[in-house]
């Protein structure tokens, strides 16, 4: 079964509840993939709470793990639940309600 | 379902379906009441923009023509990257209501699922996940 949209989107914005999911995913997003020790040397954040919460992100789908120098896993970012959850917000950014109103006053001009 | 596919709003407009479908279907319509400036080619598959004074530009592709009942086109989804190949499908469809109209707009396809590649990417990933997490817990193990 593949996963429904819109668990994937509450995968998205679990994480992102969090501030220091969302400081991870941050500094993933501006940097690039990094080991738990590099984003622990940019964070202020102990380098256990980075690694529980990186594996945390990475059972979400949301960072993928992959092999570094000297054996340390590196982490990068997903982009595909990302957009999966940027579709929920198009959605809710939506204004139908403005264009109508604007349809409707050039109508009766 | 917490998950909008499909926003529908339906307005009553005093005007007759024709003056209404030439707003909606020409460029000098859709290029005063929604966007800045439009061209629109009225044809299934055709063509159509909109660009805002701002700089924004909105690319649509006309999807069915029915004078003067229906006319939909699919756009892009805001937010997702311009190589992103979702896109989301708006329908007008415009019924007589005594002297004037009733317009309903219905936009489908938020929550479609990503294309065939991003499904396997989906899919390779859950699967990918116990052979990753025991690498992770041999590496903290170490540590």
């Amino acid at each position: 079964m593949p996963p429904e949209p819109e668990a994937i989107a509450e995968q998205v914005f679990a994480a992102l509840a969090d501030p220091t999911r969302r400081a991870i995913l941050a500094a993933l997003a501006s940097g690039g993939p990094a080991t738990a020790t590099d984003l622990a040397d940019r964070l202020p954040i102990t380098r256990q709470a980075i690694a529980k919460h990186l594996g945390l992100l990475a059972e979400a789908g949301l960072v993928t793990a992959e092999p570094g120098e000297r054996r340390r896993v590196r982490y990068r970012l997903r982009s595909a639940p990302m957009r999966v959850a940027q579709q929920f917000l198009a959605a809710l950014a939506r204004d139908w309600d403005g264009p109508l109103d604007a349809l409707r006053d050039h109508l009766d001009r | 379902m917490g998950f909008p596919d499909r926003i529908e709003r339906t307005v009553e407009l005093a005007h007759p379906p024709a003056k209404v479908w030439a707003a909606l279907t020409t460029a000098e319509g859709l290029g005063t009441w929604f966007g800045d400036q439009a061209t629109i080619d009225l044809r299934p598959g055709g063509s159509a923009q909109m660009t805002w004074a701002g700089g924004h530009a909105a690319d649509m592709r006309v999807e069915r023509v029915e004078e003067p009942t229906v006319f939909g086109f699919t756009w892009h989804i805001n937010g997702l990257p311009e190589d992103d190949p979702r896109r989301t499908y708006v329908e007008f469809t415009l019924e007589p209501a005594g002297a004037g109209t009733r317009l309903t707009v219905i936009e489908t396809g938020f929550a479609q699922l990503p294309d065939d590649a991003y499904r396997k990417a989906f899919e390779g990933n859950t699967q990918g996940w116990a052979s990753e997490l025991g690498e992770l817990a041999s590496y903290l193990d170490a540590a």
